[in-house]
């Protein structure tokens, strides 16, 4: 089986779509000629024409909004918006018009597009390359909102995601496009080849939209985590020496609730873990969901570990983001209490 | 029954399919060398205006281009500006330094020393010369890409490189990125990593100096490609209707990373244009010109001084670097296309011109250059002296948790204590 990058897998799922179904067109900043600042894109404009993937000028706003007009008149549009940090100008299209439009049409439109992003931090980005506004999707009746964690993840569920109905939000983890970053950023860097999620198959598979995968089992606690912060936490239960089972969601709405309680309910414990800010993120959906449907078989209160409620510091991001250590305590106090 | 014109065009094209125009090269590589099909005046050539000439009879300016110094370096034709040589060396000076710094910031990132860097390089005659116009008070809403405001307004080196290395020198404390500077003092808005969004406050400043009675102006600046976005166009209507004492700059440097200025122009024969249906006067200058740059500026802060209102002006210009230490232009442009570029080098072309009218030598020049290395070395050596984002005293992580609002809420101290600071 071939082996990619994250950066690869979809570049790959974009060109199986692609080829598959011509009404599937890719645009962005930079995206075209160039082939996205990350890659993401580099060889579809040659493979398919600049009449399939092109370059737009720089209007979030325009971009996802032809992109909804393109999907209610046939099409089936994936757009890139470079940075995460710079989907704001884009929100109102994303939240007004393509999640509502099935909706309000009563099903006489709707709106078929993706629109991925590169979210995240650990590159000395700063407030504006380092984001995590998951929160601001999930909180959208009508949004799917899906986040990968490796490249095996990443191609399928981008094919599942072109190939939805309904508009899907993607999320890409950067510090994942080159490898299976665990937190610890001063430790050499491992590339995705020495993984076995690495391996992507060739031509077409997807995996479904709204299934969690367990990526440790365990018995002692649950974690449940999503994009970069899965290997955080895998190297945290290693470091830590806690049983703990790790739950990556890959897709946060609509959630694979039997998942996560399936596993509550068996470890009477729960860590929740994002890189995002702690109030109002998804952490706090998660951790609401669990006492509700788990509340009599939980042992602990549910932790939350996640970013500060600050802005994205450049310069002490490694304080800002929750690494191996601040998730190792959150899964210390929970098998304490 | 009776046609309507509608049924005759449906009966012309209906079997035609439509197509789309979509940009890339090599359609949007009018290389430099072809900018000569462009409205391409030459120096002297275009008219000035009176300053409150109704914007209705200057359409012509957004399509021409200003340009003063010609290929001998003389100043010619009516937008000449009467400066003194002093103040001209001092620009001359203001180029090589910025010049300078973004050698050696570039450098140290290089060398692993910052996490990052943009260089204005072959741009800094349009902040350094814009900086001539303006006065303590006037404040500036500016690109990653106008370093030369803040050297030309004598902010300190040691600071910017501070900023730059995030240690303890940083008056930003280590939060921004690299050359995202602040310096209210200095008449610097802090810069927004989010594309376009400063446009629109410039007029809300200038606004805002109107509504308190104030005399000092507003300037914004844009890039080519970021004038896509909505709040360049929120930008021009607010400022349009409320007569807002505002300049709004665009520097057309070709490129927005890898996409050609083209993209965002669109059908447009010039961003100038953008203003007209606005009712703004616009004006389209060589941005290489330093002697051009400064009497447009001039022209157009004079405007808002006198309450005539805003001004557009496209800066025509190269950026001949890489977009960023994260990019490497090799994979969109060709090799050879900055040292094609027809208007020259902004540093070479005032220094041309100053020898020519006799005020200045080869040999002081060569002075110059040395004493602006010296002046950047010995700034530098005090700068790092504090360390770098590599090492050395980074600001404490206590900043981290400050100014996130104006009293620290108790859901922050917390974090902070349980970080440890
Ligand atoms: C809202 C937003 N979208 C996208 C970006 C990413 N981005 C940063 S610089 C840039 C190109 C800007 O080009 P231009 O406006 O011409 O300015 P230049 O870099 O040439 O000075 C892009 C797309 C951003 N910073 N903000
Ligand atoms: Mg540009």
């Amino acid at each position: 089986m071939p082996v990619m990058t994250m950066i690869e897998a979809i570049r790959d799922a974009h060109a199986v779509v692609m080829e598959r179904d011509g009404s599937v067109v890719v645009f962005g900043e930079d995206v075209g000629h160039f082939g996205g600042v990350f890659r993401c894109t580099k060889g579809l404009q040659e493979r398919f024409g600049p009449d399939r993937c092109f370059d737009t000028p720089i209007t979030e706003a325009g971009i996802v909004g032809v992109a909804v007009g393109m999907a209610a008149n046939g099409m089936r549009p994936c757009v890139e918006i470079q940075f995460a940090d710079y989907m704001y100008p884009a929100y109102d299209q994303i939240v007004s018009e393509a999640a509502r439009l099935r909706y309000r049409s009563a099903g006489d439109f709707t709106a078929p597009l993706t629109v991925r992003m590169p979210v995240g931090g650990g590159i000395y980005g700063g407030q504006t390359h380092s984001q995590s506004p998951e929160a601001l999707f999930t909180h959208v009746a009508g949004l799917t909102t899906v986040i990968p964690s490796n490249p095996y993840d990443a191609k399928g569920l981008l094919i599942a995601a072109i190939e939805s109905d309904d508009p899907v939000v993607f999320l890409e983890p950067k510090r994942l496009y080159n490898g299976p970053f665990d937190g610890h950023h001063d430790r050499p860097a491992v590339p995705w080849s020495s993984h076995e999620l690495g391996e992507v198959p060739d031509g077409h598979y997807t995996v479904p939209l709204g299934q969690a995968v367990v990526r440790r089992p365990g018995t002692d606690v649950t974690v449940v985590t999503y994009g970069t912060m899965v290997h955080v936490a895998l190297a945290a239960a290693s470091e830590v020496g806690v049983d703990a089972e790790v739950i990556d969601l890959r897709t946060l709405v609509p959630l694979d609730l039997e998942a996560v309680i399936g596993s509550v309910e068996k470890t009477g414990r729960c860590v929740v873990a994002h890189e995002a800010t702690l109030t109002s993120g998804y952490g706090a959906e998660l951790a609401a969901l669990v006492q509700e449907h788990a509340f009599y078989s939980l042992e602990a209160p549910v932790e939350r570990v996640a970013g500060h409620d600050t802005p994205y510091p450049h310069a002490h991001e490694w304080v800002y983001f929750p690494g191996p250590e601040r998730v190792g305590q959150a899964l210390r106090r929970a098998m304490e209490a | 029954m009776e046609t309507t014109a509608a049924d005759a065009r449906v009966g012309d094209d209906a079997a035609r399919p439509l197509s789309l125009a979509i940009p890339g090269p090599p359609r949007w590589t009018r290389s430099p060398s072809d900018l000569g099909t462009l409205a391409f005046s030459a120096a002297g050539e275009v008219r000035r205006p009176p300053v409150d000439e109704p914007p209705r009879r200057m359409w012509d300016l957004a399509t021409a281009l200003v340009r003063v110094t010609d290929d001998d370096g003389n100043a010619v034709g009516p937008w000449a500006p009467d400066l003194d040589a002093a103040v001209l060396r001092q620009g001359l000076r203001h180029m090589m330094l910025t010049r300078e710094l973004d050698r050696r910031l570039l450098m140290d990132q290089r060398h692993g020393r910052t996490s990052f860097y943009m260089q204005s390089t072959g741009e800094e005659a349009v902040a350094c010369g814009f900086a001539v116009a303006l006065g303590k008070g006037d404040m500036n809403f500016p690109t990653y890409r106008q370093q030369g405001l803040l050297v030309a307004a004598g902010y300190p080196l040691t600071s910017m490189m501070g900023q730059v290395y995030s240690n303890e020198l940083d008056p930003l404390h280590g939060r921004q990125m690299p050359v995202f500077y602040s310096a209210r003092d200095h008449g610097f808005f802090s810069i927004s990593g989010n594309l376009a969004t400063q446009f629109v406050q410039a007029v809300g400043w200038a606004m805002a100096s109107a509504l308190q009675g104030g005399t000092s102006i507003a300037v914004g600046w844009i890039g080519d490609g970021a004038t896509a976005e909505s709040d360049f166009h929120a930008a021009l209507v607010m400022a349009s209707t409320y007569r807002a004492p505002v300049v709004l700059n665009i520097v057309n440097n070709q490129w927005a990373i890898s996409t050609h200025e083209s993209v965002a122009r669109g059908g447009a024969a010039t961003f100038a244009e953008r203003g007209h249906g606005f009712g703004i006067p616009a004006l389209r200058v060589d941005g290489n010109d330093f002697l051009a740059v400064c009497s447009a500026a001039s022209w157009a802060t004079e405007r808002a001084r006198r309450d005539l209102g805003p001004t557009l002006i496209e800066w025509v210009t190269y950026r001949a670097a890489a977009h960023s230490t994260s990019d490497d232009p090799s994979g969109y442009r060709p090799k050879d296309e900055p040292s094609q570029w027809p208007l020259g080098d902004p540093v070479d072309r005032l220094a041309r011109h100053l020898v020519a009218t006799g005020s200045w030598s080869a040999r002081q020049q060569e002075a110059l250059q040395q004493e602006v290395e010296q002046v950047v070395a010995d700034a530098q050596a005090e700068a790092a002296a504090y360390g770098t984002l590599q090492s050395g005293q980074r600001p404490s992580a206590r900043f981290m948790f400050e100014d996130v609002f104006a009293r620290m809420p108790v859901h922050l101290r917390r974090q902070r204590q349980q970080a440890g600071f």
